[in-house]
């Protein structure tokens, strides 16, 4: 199934992506071949099967609800672009 | 020194023969001579003699382990303290980590010596190393040809002996395949065996850390310590570690090797398919058995992978957005949030990453979602229960690991799906949570070719028995390849 050049912008758009025009064509030509690969899977009679998300069939391991963390803050925020204050600075969300 | 096997200098080590300064300097010396071949993204010189000089006298206190002094590198989506982790990425390339991965502080805790960190398809996407941010690496065996990937740095550096083991990771056969393709020893174990925590996720479900050495006994060394429960994990499984390194020379029980018929099929070139058709009656004359079987939907694993990986990854990498970390782009600003991370993804994110997160929010979008994730989800259902079947009656699993030996650079990457297809046998073992390995059997065409073996679930130390038992009795897992000439830095 093929995927239009609208379809991936709007793709694009939902997983915050740019794709310039330039990219575009070829992005939606090597999806399309992508799609058709796993289109081999509609074909597939998995009407009686259970979904395997995940290899383990464990649950979720739980632990008691005490503080183990310690502030590491300044260690972490180095790596920050843009800090001030402990806080990351980022464009304006509200308008 | 370099040409020796990680148990070979583990024991030079000990007997003082040589120092662990000595070495490191001499692999040193060695990575820079070949830095050609690309497979390191950072090497940390100065770190690792300080290292080395702690271990030899950590020696010389007579409180060290068998890797005290083993100079190894880490492929670099293992997250080192202090030390860039780029994941071969633009995103991360100025990330200097805050935190040594699990992997990396076992190993470390054990004495080993970091000689850097290893060049690698950005966040593990890719079977060939030619996406990474920082060029290709290069196969030794062929330096116009690729080394495979994702962990294509850390099997080239093993290959070209510019350190003696390397870890590296396995989502779709990322260890197996460039260790089949560089001829070296490369091991994925059990999902959930070895802790994720500083692992940079690509595919939660699928992701294992693994290791890329010369032979079975070295990765069983390795995988003794780095396996084992962490609380940090939550995929992290409470198994007992069995003393691998012991269990290598258990006596060679008569084996029932399965051969899925499937993975001879068309696509297997001739050369790859001798070798390891060689190497099946070499077992044979160790004493398996070998009984062909049929794994019904194994041809499925590239379509379910192909849906599944990429839609965790669209998930895992939605933290790569500029803010806390990260590629932030020099125009981010001054056009609205979602602008802003747009630009810092789009021009942080090199193409096949860009393709695969648009492929997994594609495939998990309303509408589809039912159709192809939840699909997927089936099928992978579907394909563990055809290996769980088949173990029922055989005790492993063997056959070709790569369906060619490796590609020129630049031959497959204007088609995706040709470029996919090199994982169509690891695959299967990463949906399933199996345990598998790649061997070198041989050659073709003058490169090498792996055998894979996969195990059940926990069965690394058998794997690894009948791996070590046929590197007694062949030696193809020593053959050095002829550009990287032996007697250099001794």
């Amino acid at each position: 199934m093929a995927l239009a050049v609208e379809e991936i912008q709007k793709l694009a758009d939902l997983a915050r992506l740019e794709i310039s025009a330039g990219e575009a064509a070829d992005v939606s030509a090597k999806l399309s071949a992508i799609v058709g690969l796993v289109d081999q899977l509609a074909a597939v009679d998995t009407a009686a099967v259970r979904p395997m998300a995940h290899p383990l069939s464990r649950t979720q391991r739980l632990r008691p609800d005490t503080v183990t963390e310690r502030d590491e803050h300044e260690a972490y925020q180095r790596n920050a672009p843009a800090v001030e204050r402990g806080l990351y600075l980022v464009p304006k969300v509200i308008e | 020194m370099h040409e020796k096997t990680l148990a070979q200098l583990s024991g030079a080590l000990g007997a003082r023969a040589v120092s662990a300064v000595e070495l490191t300097r001499a692999f040193l010396d060695r990575i820079e001579h070949f830095s050609e071949l690309n497979s390191f993204i950072t090497v940390t010189a100065e770190r690792a003699l300080e290292q080395a000089a702690a271990a030899d006298a950590r020696i010389a206190a007579g409180n060290s382990t068998a890797l005290t002094g083993i100079p190894l590198a880490h492929k670099d989506i293992f997250c080192t303290a202090g030390v860039k982790t780029s994941c071969g990425s633009r995103m991360l390339d100025d990330f200097v980590s805050p935190y040594d991965a699990f992997v990396v502080e076992r190993l470390a805790a054990a004495g080993a010596v970091m000689l850097g960190k290893t060049n690698m398809d950005e966040f593990a996407m890719g079977s060939s190393n030619e996406t990474s941010y920082y060029g290709v690496a290069r196969n030794p065996w062929d330096p116009a040809r690729v080394p495979g990937g994702s962990s294509g740095g850390s099997a080239a550096a093993v290959a070209a002996r510019l350190c003696c083991a390397a870890t590296g990771t396995d989502t779709g056969g990322s260890v197996r395949q460039p260790a089949a393709l560089s001829g070296v020893t490369g091991v994925k174990p059990t999902y959930g065996r070895v802790s994720r925590y500083g692992m940079i996720a690509f595919a939660s479900s699928l992701d294992q850390a693994g290791t890329l050495t010369h032979t079975a006994e070295d990765a069983a060394l390795l995988l003794e310590v780095i396996a084992g429960f962490d609380a940090r994990d939550s995929t992290s499984l409470e198994e007992d570690v069995p003393p691998y390194s012991q269990l290598i020379d258990a006596p060679w029980e008569r084996v029932t090797i399965g051969v899925p018929e499937n993975f001879f099929e068309e696509g297997l070139d001739a050369g790859v398919a001798a070798a390891v058709h060689a190497a099946l009656r070499e077992y044979e004359k160790l004493g398996a058995t070998l009984k062909s079987i049929r794994l019904a939907n194994v041809h499925l694993s590239v379509p379910a992978y192909y849906v599944v990986a990429p839609a965790e990854a669209s998930s895992n990498l939605s933290r790569f957005d500029g803010v806390r970390y990260g590629h932030r782009a020099a125009d981010a600003l001054g056009g609205g949030l979602a602008r802003f991370y747009k630009r810092n993804r789009g021009e942080g994110f090199g193409a096949e990453v860009k393709r695969r997160i648009l492929t997994g929010t594609y495939v998990l979008s309303a509408g589809y979602y039912d159709a192809y994730y939840l699909q997927a989800q089936k099928v992978r259902r579907l394909i563990s229960d055809d290996f769980a079947r088949a173990f029922a009656e055989v005790d492993m699993i063997a056959g070709p690991t790569t369906p060619t030996p490796a590609f020129r650079i630049g031959q497959k990457t204007g088609d995706p799906i040709a470029m996919y297809l090199n994982d169509i046998y690891t695959i299967g073992a990463n949906l399933a949570g199996l345990p598998a390995m790649s061997i070198p059997c041989g050659f073709a065409s003058g490169l090498p070719v792996g055998l894979q073996l996969i195990g059940p679930h926990f069965g690394e130390a058998r794997l690894l028995n009948a791996a070590h038992q046929y590197q007694l009795a062949t030696d193809w897992h020593l053959r050095a390849p002829a550009g990287y000439p032996p007697g250099f830095a001794e």
